[in-house]
């Protein structure tokens, strides 16, 4: 193992390393706030929202990454706007995690109990307030570490972006590879940086698991 | 706890390293083969053959354009093949007294070498290492690096990249090309996709002005989709050549009167145009 790889490509490995640090931030605050509507329409008392939510949800968690990324990718110039590689992976990993946290939350709003809702209700609160003040920041607790999973997923799902040269770090990693040639170590470099990412964040979404836990 | 954490990190390392290990530098080598001891070398193909009464030549089955075989028919045809047939008229006056035998990058100098066939057509860049075990003749196709762009493109050649900021250009990871027009045209941006079909999809799709690569490859989308052209040439040099045992420069002399022949009577340029879908740039 000769990692003097990442010393000699360095540029490149910071550049791609941002752009996944820049897709895996956008993405995830937008799938956070998309993924929590979805779950709120899912446990909505008004049916068509239901549907329609549960629809969405089973559609696109059930279709692979790759083809949802192609779509936006390829897909946007025939509707007249040609997405480039990095906005159309943004949208297609913020599509795509949307479903999973939405599946989270779900759960978790459902594991508050009941009596919570009709006391909320029948003090005169009405559905969305209730979410919002009595319902979610009780359900929060509980999705913790299931949301931290999804955002772990997330931040390697990103890099997939690799393949409609959507600029991040694999794609690099790629061209420094068939640039040296030195596979193994070019890659090995390449997970490194991944780490860096996930594991501060692994340690993180345990620590906020056990804060929460005791109040 | 914290052993465990890092037990977790060594193992999920040593299966990356495994994987990648077992995918990575696969490249073989090519060519090699023994020249020196070949038989039926020096001036001697050209009495087997018209002895045999039958010219036998290696060409690529799987090349698109070139020498392809047709898995409904079985027959081999290209622009290698046609070319071959050319040179059997010309020796033994019947372009059907051939034989063709598949050959890979890998296979054919060994073949030539041992005899097994007369010649090689099969998409043979000239070049000064293989010139150590076999002859060349004169270039029968000027392949090279060019430039794919849509029909009516502002982009006539490799100079109207050059210099401009912001141009997109098309390439294919870990070829040659897209290393080649970063150094031709450093200030142009280089998307670099998985496969020629993926760039050429993104071309389509708007995502780059131009996709550049072989031109053997290039002329083959072109005929895929008619809205898109090869423009400007080549701006690399890969010469196509006939390859023939060493040291046989009577068989060569046979060899380049014809394709001169050809080129003389507008049957060379009949030929490229029915596969390359222009006439060959002078």
């Amino acid at each position: 193992m000769d990692l003097s790889v990442i010393v000699e490509h360095w540029d490149r490995y910071i550049e791609g390393f941002g752009n996944t640090v820049l897709v895996s931030l956008l993405s995830l605050v937008l799938s956070f706030l998309l993924g929590s509507l979805i779950a709120v329409l899912r446990i909505s008392p008004i049916k068509i929202l239901r549907i329609v939510s549960a629809a969405y949800v089973e559609f696109v968690k059930n279709i692979p990454l790759l083809l949802i990324i192609f779509f936006f990718y390829y897909g946007s110039s025939e509707l007249g706007l040609s997405l480039d590689g990095f906005t159309a992976g943004t949208i297609g990993l913020t599509i795509y995690t949307s479903a999973f946290i939405a599946e989270a939350i779900r759960a978790g709003i459902l594991a508050v109990p009941k009596g919570q809702t009709e006391a909320a209700r029948s003090s005169g609160l009405t559905y969305g307030q209730t979410m919002i003040h009595i319902v979610l920041p009780q359900a929060i607790k509980i999705v913790v570490p299931p949301l931290g999973n999804q955002f772990l997923n997330l931040i390697k799902n990103s890099s997939i972006l690799g393949v409609i040269a959507g600029m991040d770090l694999m794609y690099f990693g790629d061209l420094i590879n068939s640039d040296t040639l030195d596979t193994v170590n070019v890659y090995i470099g390449v997970a490194l940086f991944y780490l860096v990412l996930t594991v501060p964040l692994s340690f993180g979404v345990r620590y906020l698991e056990i804060r929460m836990a005791r109040t | 706890m914290k052993s465990r954490k890092l037990f977790k990190l060594g193992f999920i390392m040593l299966s990356l390293m495994l994987v990648l290990a077992a995918c990575g530098k696969a490249k073989e080598p090519e060519g090699g083969g023994n020249a020196s001891d070949a038989p039926g070398g020096e001036a001697k193909t050209l009495e087997a053959i018209k002895k045999r009464d039958k010219l036998v030549v290696g060409v690529k089955y799987d090349t698109n354009l070139f020498g392809l075989k047709d898995p409904g028919t079985g027959q081999v045809n290209g622009f290698d093949i046609d070319i071959a047939k050319a040179i059997a008229k010309k020796l033994l006056g019947d372009e059907n007294k051939i034989e063709l035998k598949e050959v890979t990058s890998k296979t054919r100098i060994p073949m030539l070498n041992k005899g097994d066939i007369d010649a090689i057509i099969a998409t043979m860049t000239i070049s000064e290492e293989r010139k150590k075990e076999v002859d060349f003749t004169d270039v029968y196709f000027k392949a090279g690096q060019s430039l794919l762009v849509k029909k009516g493109s502002p982009i006539k050649s490799i100079d109207d990249v050059k210099g401009k900021k912001g141009i997109k250009v098309l390439a294919v990871k870990g070829s040659t090309s897209a290393k080649n027009i970063r150094e031709k045209a450093p200030d142009a941006q280089v998307l670099e996709f998985e496969n020629y079909q993926e760039a050429f999809t993104a071309l389509k799709s708007g995502k780059g002005e131009a996709l550049t690569t072989d031109n053997a490859i290039l002329f083959g989308m072109m005929k895929q989709d008619a809205n898109y052209e090869v423009v400007g040439g080549t701006f690399t040099d890969e010469p196509y050549g006939i390859a023939i045992r060493k040291g046989d420069a009577e068989f060569v002399k046979a060899v380049n009167d014809t394709l001169k022949e050809m080129k003389d009577s507008g049957e060379y340029a009949k030929i490229h145009e029915k596969w390359i879908g222009e006439k060959p740039a002078q």
